[in-house]
């Protein structure tokens, strides 16, 4: 379509202004607030206790659910595009984790919240059994890792399954018949060339991690100090009223945005090798 | 199988066996009183308009990347992510202080369902965007500069060739769109006040210790949910996150 200048120049101008006002101005007008009384003022919002606990609770949290998901996804997208077992309790399993994989992408974030307080916690299906061995789940931080980990579950077999069916199985097969182990087939064959597509899904499930709220948010005390995360943080001084508590609330946001422009940065690269290879 | 069982599975199935555990009855009562229903419909409604307006300008936004050239294109096409990486409550933050109250543009439109749909925009946006642009990278140039050739104007041969080729795309992008919006709580939590979102309602409900109810709310979103990736898989797009 050979399209004319004007109408080229108005779609472009469009797409600028709907961006600019939905996307970067109101992350510069959150940059600009939490710098307006000083760079200390901001500074000490950051490193309050509450705010340092929070921000370790969060990267302890992510440092948990992350790896999980990671093993869980690599072993997941292995069965979903290797497994060739016949058998039908196999092949029926396979196409039931297919069919269930995505869920939680579609399950709201605060309906993962309720569905982990109905079996973990004190009235729960298995929460009188872990009380009764003294382990708290619900409004603690483990409920907090199971959580997170339900919500980022699918990004990195999502990742990894199209990637592995793509490369074929040939190389893995000639290495077999050269005399490789599966372990060493594993590792040496199918960990290379999927190597990418898991650290995008990594990239992306750490993102996720950092920023979960809504199934965090029901399943924690909400506690400063222990049972609060740096979303959670923000929300707490966002409900705040007066105007230092919203300054500390830009701040926190302002160090999540920074965390997570650090993860969009590497996703950009990411990508961006993904597709060179 | 396990670990999703215990994470996911397992849960899940608990949400839809405490809302049915009072007899079909309440869960019905639960479900129609005047409060759910009408976060339902203001739920429903909104979402619909989220992801016309993403679905539209979502293809907009990617015919400019792709078609168009201009220097820091690339820097762009990276910002289309952002909402992915943003943690949602941050994007409630930013929203409101842009068009909340002491906006710096003077617009206040905070805890309204104006602010509610802006907020679902910003966090949709990626969907259609990411959907639509592959498929109009690889559309074949010269079936539309035959069709141009041929006396096609442009609106002909958008709407007879490249809308057909990218509908699928854009209807995929839509309905995760769609179904983002219904489940989306983080932004809304700083930014919607008193607007009755379903998502809303229900964590109040949690809150409130009124479980069943929450619980029956929640298998109707979950219903519309599963429709919704139900029909995806029909369009035959395994890839839900990007």
């Amino acid at each position: 379509m050979l399209i004319s200048r004007r109408t080229t120049w108005s779609l472009r101008g469009i797409v600028f202004v709907y961006l600019a006002l939905l996307l970067v101005l109101p992350v510069a007008v959150v940059f600009v607030r939490t710098f307006e009384h000083g760079l200390s003022a901001a500074w000490s919002w950051m490193t309050t206790p509450a705010a340092v606990s929070a921000f370790w609770l969060t990267v302890v949290i992510a440092a948990i659910a992350v790896p999980l998901n990671t093993l869980f996804g690599v072993t997941c997208a292995m069965s979903l595009a290797r497994g060739r077992s016949q058998r039908r309790p196999v092949r029926w399993l396979r196409g039931f984790i297919d069919g269930v994989i995505d869920l939680p992408f579609a399950v709201s974030p605060v309906i993962v919240g309720l569905a982990l307080i109905l079996v973990y916690g004190q009235s729960g299906w298995f929460g009188s059994w872990f009380t009764g061995h003294g382990i708290q789940i619900i409004y603690a931080p483990a409920g907090m890792v199971i959580a997170t980990i339900f919500v980022s579950l699918p990004f990195v077999v999502r990742e990894v399954t199209p990637v592995l069916v793509e490369v074929g199985d040939e190389q893995e097969q000639a290495a077999a018949t050269l005399g490789a182990s599966g372990w060493q087939t594993f590792w040496r064959i199918t960990i290379p060339s999927i190597s990418w597509g898991v650290a995008y899904g990594v990239v992306l499930s750490t993102a996720r991690a950092l920023g979960e709220i809504g199934a965090v948010l029901v399943v924690s005390s909400n506690v400063a100090g222990s049972t609060q995360t740096l979303p959670l943080l923000v929300y707490a001084r966002e409900q705040d009223f007066g105007t230092s508590a919203t300054t500390g609330a830009y701040a926190a946001s302002t160090e999540l945005a920074v965390l997570s422009l650090a993860v969009l940065l590497l996703m950009t690269l990411l990508g961006r090798r993904r597709q060179a290879v | 199988m396990l670990y999703l069982s215990l994470i996911a599975l397992i849960p899940l199935a608990a949400v839809a066996v405490n809302a049915f555990s009072g007899g079909l009855g309440t869960f019905w009562t639960s479900v129609t009183n005047s409060l759910a229903l009408q976060a339902l419909e203001v739920t429903l409604v909104i979402s619909l308009i989220v992801a016309v307006i993403s679905a539209v300008m979502g293809t907009v936004v990617a015919w400019v990347l792709v078609r168009d050239r201009f220097p820091g294109q690339r820097f762009v096409n990276s910002l289309i992510d952002l909402p992915f990486a943003l943690p949602t409550i941050v994007a409630g933050v930013t929203l409101l202080v842009l068009y909340g109250p002491g906006s710096p543009v003077g617009i206040n439109i905070a805890f309204t369902r104006t602010i509610v749909v802006v907020a679902l925009l910003f966090v949709t946006l990626p969907f259609v965007v990411r959907s639509v642009q592959p498929v109009l990278l690889e559309l074949d140039h010269e079936v539309e500069e035959a069709a141009a050739s041929l006396g096609a104007s442009n609106a002909i041969t958008f709407r007879r060739l490249v809308f057909p080729a990218l509908r699928p795309a854009i209807l995929s992008g839509a309905a995760l769109s769609f179904a983002r919006s219904v489940g989306e709580i983080g932004t809304l939590l700083i930014i919607a006040g008193k607007v009755q979102i379903a998502s809303l309602v229900i964590y109040a409900d949690i809150e409130g210790d009124a479980t069943h109810s929450a619980a029956a709310l929640s298998v109707v979103l979950l219903l519309f949910s599963l429709v919704i990736l139900y029909a995806l898989r029909r369009f035959g797009r395994t890839r839900i996150a990007h």
